[in-house]
């Protein structure tokens, strides 16, 4: 116990006199969770277009009027002829252009159907289906408007009934992605921050040889391991807590599970990503190796097919496999279901087990291997 | 300055990097197979979206209207269940994103020429997914009601009609394929990495061990050992850029739609601007350690959450829209959906090359000062 205490003391004086690293332990995560919480929003909102109206009558410019109060769409260009919307669109300077053909008011009062041109930038395929689903909602309310209208004057018993969907939106009412985004971006960065500290940490001895000096002390390796993780775990909770707290403060998440849950798990977490830093230390002879391991090998993937922006179901099948081997996907399962749903053990013990799983396997596979070395 | 003892420092730099087999390898190889596994993976289109139901109006006019969610390629019609507390067990567990509840009296509503309202639940903790899924009910339950309208109508002989439809034209990804707009994002987010990382680590490394104050007192000027340093890394980049758009041509059937002349011109300028960014970290970083720190923290998520890989940048808040003008990445996608994707001519996107050359020229600049003024 003694032995372990001291080499914890020895990594904390070290870290300590490392002030640019101490720093960049604890602000670097609060740091960018605050920015990138900021920047990672799949809303689409103002969306710039170009409107080419044919049709220049009260009727035409009462339908444009819908795109531009949506909140959705801001008119940025309006132009003369079918020419000038290349250009725009080309230059990225609209995403979207609507065409309204010349007969559209005389349609409309003769009763007989007009048809309106939407063009899309599909280069940026999520946004432009996205600007295109809210485009087809707004002229599907006028068409719905103009029919009502003309039923106005029917009599009640000829009036066709109508289907409407009530919709509610549970855990996000107002739809925002910053309280679906910010919980993924968290448990983002707590994995690169303690994963790196971690390989970084063991391979740096290794590579200046402090390592081998260790090892000829009388000091057991199940004593090192621990005294070597044990203040990475430390930093890793006391990143927790400082992430959490600005999840919870500076972005306003609602946090509608149990606390002490939320740490527990985190706890596990911990566990799996401090047992990957191990491991990575343990295949890697130089810090660039274990950097460019942590990098393409983990953090690429791991980002990618966790779920945090693309969801896992829309994934080939031989790919939904490869993600259960993935522990961030398990916690930002836990870390959403507990702010946004509010869930409890009976909904994830089965993540949790997966991380314990998961962190078990990792530590004792690394655990294996660096003894293997010092025998 | 003298080409001539560049040289001898681009040797020496491939050769301590031939030697690191298994860097090499992962600097090389590992984009192309990233983009070939994300590629794959990343997926934006909604579908199989998972439907419970729970219709407390068991006739056949409700069971059609049901059945008219299943059609749909959208919906997966998975439940079915019996109490409304079963809905929100379904919803907290996430076996379904959609609960459709129908109201007893909905027939015979409907046979009466009354509304009828369906109520429809939706977990919307992921708003992208959920602003679809809403989008795709409107459109399932319009169209029934739509049929309804129709029948009704031809009994009093009249005929409906739909007064304004949207025809839209998609241009440049007609399908709106994720992987076409996906593909070129992670070109530039791969190199980005690369780049920056193997540049900081390759200077810092020599700083640790001596080895860069041995290269400062020979006759090599700084701006030699800067050129020699990066040239090689430059090359690495290059063939695995390559090596990515190969794959992206073969296996995603991305066409470069316009020049290559101009998309290695601006592969070239957004590689140097990484490199000078990769630099910009040697000269702070003492170490390895914080090198590689402030290197994933300034390039891992900045390049994949606000360079509008992924999330726009117009929907960002102002001070982020300025933020982002830090990143490298965000001028290089510009230009590279434009090359790619458009097909358009420099005109498009000469302004995004000149920021990312203003931004190597500034990196490039300040690490040469701040290396200059150590070395004397």
């Amino acid at each position: 116990m003694k032995t372990i205490y001291h080499i914890v003391v020895k990594e904390f004086i070290q870290f300590r006199r490392d002030r640019r690293m101490m720093m960049l332990s604890f602000v670097a995560p609060v740091l960018q969770l605050i920015i990138l919480g900021y920047a990672a929003t799949t809303d689409v909102k103002d969306i710039p277009m170009a409107v080419y109206n044919q049709d220049k009558s009260a009727t035409s410019r009462e339908y444009i009027r819908g795109f531009a109060t949506s909140g959705y769409f801001i008119i940025e260009h309006e132009v003369q002829s079918l020419a000038e919307i290349d250009p725009l669109i080309e230059h990225g300077r609209v995403w979207m252009a609507l065409v309204i053909p010349p007969d559209f008011s005389d349609n409309l009062l003769a009763r007989r159907p007009a048809s309106v041109q939407i063009i899309a930038d599909g280069s940026d395929a999520n946004s432009a289906g996205i600007s295109l689903s809210y485009a087809s909602q707004i002229t599907a309310k006028y068409s719905r408007d103009i029919v009502a209208e003309t039923f106005e004057r029917t009599p009640q018993a000829m009036r066709p009934a109508m289907v409407n969907a009530e919709t509610r939106v549970w855990y996000n009412p107002d739809l925002k992605s910053r309280n679906f985004m910010v919980p993924g971006v968290l448990a983002m960065v707590l994995m690169i921050i303690t994963m790196t500290l971690t390989s970084l940490g063991v391979v740096k001895e290794k590579e200046i040889g402090t390592l081998e000096q260790l090892l000829v002390t009388p000091i057991k390796p199940y004593q090192l391991i621990i005294g070597k993780l044990l203040p990475f775990a430390i930093i890793g909770v006391v990143d927790v807590i400082l992430v959490l707290v600005v999840t919870r403060w500076w972005f306003g998440v609602p946090l509608r599970g149990s606390v002490l849950l939320l740490f527990g798990m985190s706890g596990l977490f911990l566990l799996t990503t401090l047992g990957l830093g191990l491991f990575i230390s343990t295949v890697s002879k130089t810090q660039q190796q274990a950097m460019m391991t942590a990098q393409f090998l983990f953090f690429m993937p791991f980002i990618y097919l966790s779920g945090f922006t693309f969801p896992i179901e829309n994934m080939p099948q031989g790919i939904q496999y490869l993600t259960f081997g993935i522990p961030l996907r398990y916690y930002i399962v836990i870390i959403r279901g507990l702010f946004l749903e509010g869930v409890g053990v009976a909904e994830l013990w089965l993540q949790g087990a997966a991380l314990i799983a998961f962190g078990g396997a990792i530590l004792t596979m690394a655990v294996m291997r660096f003894k293997k070395r010092m025998g | 300055m003298n080409i001539k003892r560049i040289r001898p420092v681009v040797i020496k730099e491939f050769r301590q990097i031939r030697r690191d087999k298994r860097s090499l390898g992962v600097l090389l190889v590992f984009p192309a197979l990233l983009v070939l596994l994300i590629g794959y993976a990343l997926n934006f289109d909604v579908k199989h979206i998972s439907l419970a139901v729970f219709n407390q109006d068991m006739s056949p006019t409700s069971r059609e209207f049901v059945r008219s969610f299943s059609n749909s390629e959208y919906f997966d019609f998975t439940y079915t269940v019996e109490r409304y507390e079963e809905i929100s067990a379904l919803l907290d567990q996430e076996k379904a994103l959609v609960a459709a509840v129908i109201p007893p009296d909905f027939s015979s509503d409907l046979l009466a020429g009354r509304n009828a309202t369906v109520q429809v639940l939706i977990d919307g903790s992921n708003s992208n997914t959920a602003t679809t899924a809403i989008g795709y009910i409107n459109a399932v339950v319009q169209t029934y009601s739509g049929n309804v309208a129709t029948t009704a109508l031809a009994r009093y002989g009249k005929e409906p009609y739909v007064p304004v439809s949207l025809q839209p034209r998609v241009w440049y990804n007609p399908e709106l394929l994720s992987a076409k707009f996906l593909v070129p994002g992670l070109i530039g987010f791969i190199l980005m990495l690369s780049a920056v990382v193997s540049t900081s680590l390759s200077v810092v490394r020599e700083k640790e061990r001596g080895t860069m104050d041995q290269m400062m007192v020979s006759r090599l000027q700084t701006a030699e050992i800067i050129l020699g340093k990066t040239i090689s890394y430059l090359f690495i980049a290059l063939v695995a850029s390559v090596l990515v758009l190969l794959i992206g041509y073969v296996f995603f059937d991305i066409a470069i739609r316009g020049s290559f002349f101009w998309l290695y011109v601006a592969i070239l300028i957004f590689l140097i601007a990484a490199l000078g960014q990769g630099l910009l970290i040697s000269t702070v970083a003492q170490t390895q350690q914080v090198a590689f720190i402030i290197s994933v923290f300034t390039t891992l998520l900045p390049s994949l959450i606000l360079s509008g890989f992924i999330f726009p940048i117009r929907s960002m808040p102002w001070a982020l829209q300025l933020l982002s003008n830090l990143s490298p990445p965000k001028f290089f996608l510009i230009a590279l959906r434009d090359i790619i994707l458009k097909g358009v001519g420099p005109s498009a996107f000469w302004d995004q090359l000149v920021y990312l050359s203003i931004f190597a020229a500034v990196t490039l600049g300040i690490s040469s000062v701040r290396l200059l003024r150590k070395a004397e």
